[in-house]
């Protein structure tokens, strides 16, 4: 499908002299968007009361918009990488905007199909576009760290939560004067929560497009001052071969780093899923808990901290120790973390929150690292594409985190009596789920020769190929 | 099908339009870290 020249990845080729530095914003202006799909609980409570709909239904949406993100990023991943990010961008603004518009129509008409349909569909499609296309660009503008650029991309991600959180409340305050954002106890009009998506779509499409057109791609040939491709091929399982996104999905290793994804995201969302109720349950004595609401959702805001800034700290990390050393404190860490968890988290407050934080840093830095993974596996000519197919680990580990940890618990009691022994199986199953996933990091070996395109065929000629045999 | 770089006329990126990137991500960034750390505050005080 050809895009508009405007668009086009040939017009965006940098010049020699251009510096890289401008990148990182390009691809933090749309990350720091699409992150708003983990703000979505702001809202939630307004919605169940404004639809009359169960807390179910209404959680419905953020699910469908992330099952949309792994299916788009994998079905739409070698469009992106073939039509360049200008063009990945500007469309995953239009979905991401559209969605907001139709959304707060559904809202304003009490449909709440089209709330499904605006926020979770296209929403998602364009949170998949989205997410992918910034980090392989990056990747290709940072040869010589590459972790460090998709730790600043995929911060954004969780910086983007951290910006819409606080800004919805402000907003649907100003809506709705009766709204009284510090209070977790009142709740907005729908028309608040309405005028907030009209309002976010606006302030988003300006951000997204900025993204859009200040990104640019390196020449063919480009590299940075003083940097060797041929020093990278030095370390293990880093690779200067490239390996297409069909053939990728066709080795043992792009199942294997799945498996490491999933194992990985299902744990953390465990922890995330849960985290209010979770710190005070676990403090429960005699009916009650120790830990106040306030306290709770202080300490969700902590773990969103730390997730943000495990992303970019522990990817920067991988750059010095390997993709495969820090998986494996990622999950062998995490696996200790959680078994400490579960057996010593409810002595004491401190220890509960600084296992959490670690654990949560963990789960952040597993998804900023991943694409660095790929791309020392797999090289960077399809490094998007091949991206896109693996996130959907993460669309199932969206759907099999939650339902572990509230279906364990709800053979375990009621909610607001549990207790912390209550939580121990959920918490033994994702120790189980690490070492699944410790074991798959471990038999990670370099991708087979047969796996690799042909040298005649660099990513340039590839690319001529591909449009050659697309004017057909 | 984009050309060598060193086929092309070299460009400068001016700092200002670096600078102003940056901040224009940086200060949204900058007021959700505040917002979330006062919230996280509260773990310790409330």
């Amino acid at each position: 499908m050809a895009v508009p020249s405007f668009l086009a990845r040939e017009r965006i080729v940098a010049r020699p002299g251009f510096n890289r530095w401008l990148i990182p914003p390009a691809a933090l202006a749309v990350h720091l968007c699409i992150g708003q799909a983990y703000a979505t609980s702001v809202y939630k409570t307004a919605l169940v009361e404004h639809f009359d709909a169960s807390l179910t239904a209404i959680g419905i949406i953020f699910s469908i918009a992330i099952v949309m993100l792994g299916v788009s990023a994998a079905l739409f991943g070698t469009w992106v990488d073939r039509n360049g990010p200008r063009a990945a961008m500007f469309t995953s603004a239009c979905f991401w905007v559209t969605g907001f518009l139709v959304g707060g129509l559904g809202i304003e008409t009490q449909q709440l199909w089209l709330l499904y349909f605006g926020y979770g569909v296209l929403g998602g499609i364009g949170l998949g576009i989205g997410y992918i296309s910034p980090v392989s660009t990056l990747i290709k503008w940072f040869p010589d760290r590459p972790g460090l650029a998709t730790g600043m991309a995929i911060m954004g991600f969780g910086g983007g939560a951290l910006i819409a959180s606080p800004l919805s409340r402000q907003l649907m305050g100003f809506y709705d004067p009766s709204y009284d954002s510090a209070d977790p106890t009142s709740v907005p009009t729908g028309g608040a929560v309405s005028a907030l998506f009209f309002t976010l779509a606006a302030v988003y499409l300006v951000y997204m497009m900025f993204g859009a057109f200040i990104v640019r791609v390196p020449a063919d040939d480009w590299r940075p001052a003083g940097f060797d491709p041929a020093s990278v091929k030095q370390k293990a399982l880093v690779t200067t071969e490239s390996v297409s996104a069909g053939n990728a999905i066709r080795t043992p290793q792009f199942w294997l780093l799945w498996i490491v994804l999933f194992c990985n995201v299902t744990a953390g969302i465990g922890i995330l899923e849960q985290a209010s109720p979770m710190i005070q349950d676990f403090f429960r004595q005699d009916g009650s808990s120790l830990v106040a609401g306030a306290a709770a959702t202080g300490f969700v805001g902590l773990l969103s901290l730390f997730n943000m800034g495990g992303r970019f700290a522990w990817s920067t990390t991988s750059d010095f120790i390997g993709r495969k050393p820090i998986y494996m404190v990622y999950l062998g860490g995490g696996l200790v973390l959680y078994v400490l968890l579960a057996t010593v988290g409810s002595s004491a407050t401190w220890v509960f929150v600084i296992l959490a934080a670690i654990i949560i840093s963990f789960y952040g830095g597993g998804f900023a690292t991943i694409p660095a993974y790929l791309r020392d596996l797999f090289g960077t000519f399809q490094v998007g594409a091949i991206h896109g197919r693996l996130l959907t680990a993460w669309s199932a580990a969206g759907i099999a985190g939650p339902l572990i940890i509230n279906s364990v618990l709800d053979t375990q009691g009621t909610p607001g009596e549990l207790v912390a022994a209550n939580y121990r199986p959920a918490l033994f199953i994702m120790v189980g789920l690490l070492a699944v996933g410790f074991i798959a990091n471990l038999l990670v070996r370099p991708v087979a020769s047969k796996w690799h395109e042909p040298k005649a065929t660099t990513p340039a000629t590839a690319r001529a190929d591909h449009e050659r045999s697309a004017t057909r | 099908m984009s050309s060598p770089a060193r086929d092309q006329q070299p460009t400068h990126t001016p700092a200002g339009l670096i600078a102003f990137a940056w901040a224009l991500v940086g200060v949204p960034l900058a007021y959700g870290l505040f917002q979330t750390v006062k919230t996280a505050a509260s773990l310790f005080t409330g």
